[in-house]
């Protein structure tokens, strides 16, 4: 046993409300310098769609993520001695298209125009170029709420294999927010792929970090990240991706996507993994059982023996007595109630999801008269088809997506009626097969959601670090953004630069 | 003249290109990288990048054959000088064209996409300039002028030079009536070297051939790692 612990998250999707505040807070925290302004390390998607960047889900496309090649793991994108000969060329690189162009507006113009008869505008303006663009076409999240309608949203690649199942009719289209950030995957494809070795995955929170002096800007992490979470920065010509917020987690404080989430739909705690079972539990033969070898390889920090093999790996009772509270086991490994995007990508991601529930609920028209077995039946029919949730989130099990809605709406049932009846002989609560102080538990955690339950983070070990005067106050940022990669000049239609 | 341009000028700027790349490597680790700029451009990228690079590799191997190899060795063989030259103006003359195009290829994109020309440096145009140059008239001797007026045994003249700059013996007079076309040839090369610590081209220093024998996931400790 190769006892490790990461810092995991859990995003309720059933609360998330699509207000993008996480993507604007990240935003201004850690890409609002030159060559990062397309970067979104956190950004909310809106399904059925594209996805940023675009059409990201589409494997045969970007080749990213793990395959199994002749019963062994290898990189979608083929093994290391195919990635030195593709060297010259990364032949799964997106490029800026498949972004979007940044751009920013010309605000001066505002201000500096003399009276005339029209109103000033402030026209977009590319921050690539400089050049004043005649109408920007496409953006991180274009197609926001279904803008765009059936057009854009058919383009989701989970649509590929559902057609049947799906139409775009007003009266039966769907909709969810799926946020992403980095995965901070137990078997990162990008640290596989970076031939530097800069990219790499820290013994003491699992956080996937790129080491900015050893990075040579090979590209590979970027193609071979299957979330495409791995971005180029073209200023710099190095790689960057979400760290985690990883200053903020040796603090003990939660990522800023976390703290500033108004829906409070984000949970953070430590999980304790077996590192040497990481690969075995990656190499199953069917995708379906990932989700299954994941879980087997988190560890319980209730368990004497994970307890002894902790401390002999350094592991502080601190971060044991975290793993124990922590919400992220509950609502993985307890609950069963989270679960993993994609799994099939084979990486081991470790930010999971809570599949909503809400739009079968609205569907109810008598939920007065409803017994709580009269719940039973919608599940099968919500409107949000449990094949779609289960393209994304269990490799195509519908089975396991039924479980957990089944448990969410449990949860409701059992909390509404709460004061109307006892439910514990109902066949709702006994198919979701909770124990009432479970499903009350739940209710706290995702209803009221408190500060203190959400985030369970301990603090990193601040004695190991050997200048903390030193460290105190500096940022590795600042060397990021140097000086040749500032706003390029403004250029207006007929050439003239201002 | 002869003195400077065949010994102090090689030494000059292969010393620039030691301690230039040493410097660099030691105080601009975050720059140091090749500056990829295919997120901007890809289509023009593809086959400029592979044809040079795949060509340069190719005739960074024939020079060694043909320079750093004493001619007494291929006779020793049982090489003669016909079969050696008609090797070399073939599969050398095919490479340098294949170069050639490429590098052609990569400049005219430089200049063309204004993304790609807005995100270039000097120093990017420096470089690329220059190996453009350079490659243009090592191709105007092998494929043009061995074809026209007859291979340029350069085993005799040229190859020995290198060799004696290499052992610090070095003989200028082996350069003298060296068509003109190889002695701009080799100035400009030692002019690439030369600036080459201060551009893109340090990348050449980090090819990463440790990568395929490595563990594919790397773990670090957030306060033990010493790089």
């Amino acid at each position: 046993m190769r006892i490790k612990a990461q810092i995991a998250m859990v995003m309720n999707l059933d609360k998330c409300i699509g207000c993008h505040t996480c993507s604007v807070t990240c935003k201004n925290v850690w890409t609002n310098r030159p060559g990062a302004e397309y970067m979104w390390f956190n950004n909310v998607e809106t399904r059925p769609g594209p996805g940023y960047p675009d059409e990201w889900e589409d494997q045969g496309r970007y080749r990213g993520g793990w395959k199994l090649y002749k019963g062994k793991l290898q990189l979608r994108s083929g093994g290391p001695v195919s990635r030195l000969a593709n060297i010259f060329h990364n032949p799964d690189q997106p490029t800026m298209t498949d972004y979007y162009e940044p751009w920013t507006y010309d605000y001066e113009n505002l201000i500096e125009s003399p009276k005339g008869k029209h109103q000033p505008t402030a026209r977009p303006r590319s921050l690539i170029t400089g050049k004043v663009m005649d109408s920007p076409v496409w953006g991180p999240n274009w197609n926001d709420d279904l803008a765009g309608g059936g057009e854009i949203a058919a383009r989701d690649p989970n649509l590929g294999h559902m057609q049947a199942h799906v139409a775009f009719e007003y009266e039966q289209a769907f909709m969810m927010y799926l946020p992403r950030i980095c995965e901070h995957c137990l078997n990162p494809s990008c640290v596989a792929a970076c031939p530097s070795g800069a990219i790499y995955k820290r013994d003491e929170d699992g956080v996937v970090l790129v080491d900015q002096e050893a990075c040579r800007g090979w590209r590979f992490c970027v193609s071979a990240c299957p979330y495409k979470k791995v971005y180029f920065n073209w200023n710099t010509h190095k790689a960057e991706k979400c760290n985690f917020c990883y200053p903020r987690i040796e603090a003990g404080l939660p990522t800023t996507c976390s703290e500033t989430c108004v829906g409070r739909i984000r949970y953070l705690g430590p999980i304790l993994y077996d590192a040497d079972r990481v690969v075995e539990a990656a190499s199953v033969t069917d995708e379906r059982d990932l989700y299954e070898s994941q879980l087997a390889v988190f560890l319980d920090p209730s368990d004497p023996e994970v307890i002894a093999e902790a401390r002999k790996a350094g592991i502080s009772d601190a971060w044991m007595e975290a793993a124990r509270r922590s919400p992220v086991y509950k609502m993985a490994v307890e609950w069963k109630v989270a679960l993993p995007l994609h799994p099939e990508y084979r990486t081991l991601p470790m930010v999971w999801y809570v599949p909503p529930l809400s739009p079968i609920m609205s569907q109810l028209v008598n939920e007065d008269d409803l017994s709580a077995d009269g719940y039973l039946p919608t599940i099968d029919q919500m409107r949000i088809p449990m094949e779609y949730l289960a393209s994304i989130l269990t490799a195509g099990d519908v089975a396991v997506i039924r479980r957990v809605l089944l448990r969410l709406t449990a949860m409701r049932a059992h909390m509404r009626q709460k004061n109307v009846g006892d439910l514990e002989s109902s066949r709702l609560v006994r198919e979701a097969g909770m124990s009432i102080a479970q499903l009350e538990d739940m209710a706290r955690m995702f209803g009221v959601a408190k500060y203190a339950d959400r985030f369970v983070i301990p603090t990193a070990k601040r004695h190991d670090e050997a200048n903390l005067e030193y460290q105190q106050g500096a940022c590795s940022l600042e060397e990021l953004a140097p000086p040749e990669g500032i706003l390029p000049p403004l250029v207006r239609p007929g050439g003239g630069r201002v | 003249m002869t003195q400077f341009w065949w010994v102090i000028y090689p030494y000059l700027t292969l010393a620039i290109a030691v301690v230039g790349t040493l410097y660099r490597y030691r105080s601009d680790q975050i720059g140091w990288g090749s500056k990829s700029s295919e997120w901007l451009e890809k289509r023009f990228l593809r086959w400029g990048s592979l044809l040079f690079h795949w060509g340069i590799l190719f005739i960074i191997v024939g020079h060694v054959v043909g320079l750093l190899i004493p001619v007494q060795a291929f006779d020793t063989l049982g090489i003669h000088r016909e079969l050696y030259h008609r090797t070399a103006d073939l599969f050398g003359g095919l490479a340098g064209i294949a170069t050639w195009v490429g590098v052609l290829l990569l400049l005219i994109r430089r200049m063309v996409f204004d993304g790609v020309r807005r995100n270039s440096s000097t120093a990017d145009f420096v470089a690329l300039v220059l190996l453009f140059l350079v490659i243009t008239l090592g191709d105007m001797q092998t494929v043009i002028m061995n074809n026209a007026v007859g291979p340029y045994g350069y085993r005799h003249t040229v190859g020995p030079w290198l060799r004696g700059l290499l052992i610090l013996h070095p003989d200028a007079r082996l350069m003298v009536g060296v068509p003109i076309i190889l002695q701009v040839h080799i100035i400009l090369s030692f002019a690439l070297f030369a600036v080459s610590p201060f551009t893109r081209l340090v990348h050449v220093w980090s090819a990463p051939l440790r990568y395929p024998t490595r563990a594919p996931i790397q773990y670090r400790s957030r306060t033990g790692f010493r790089r």
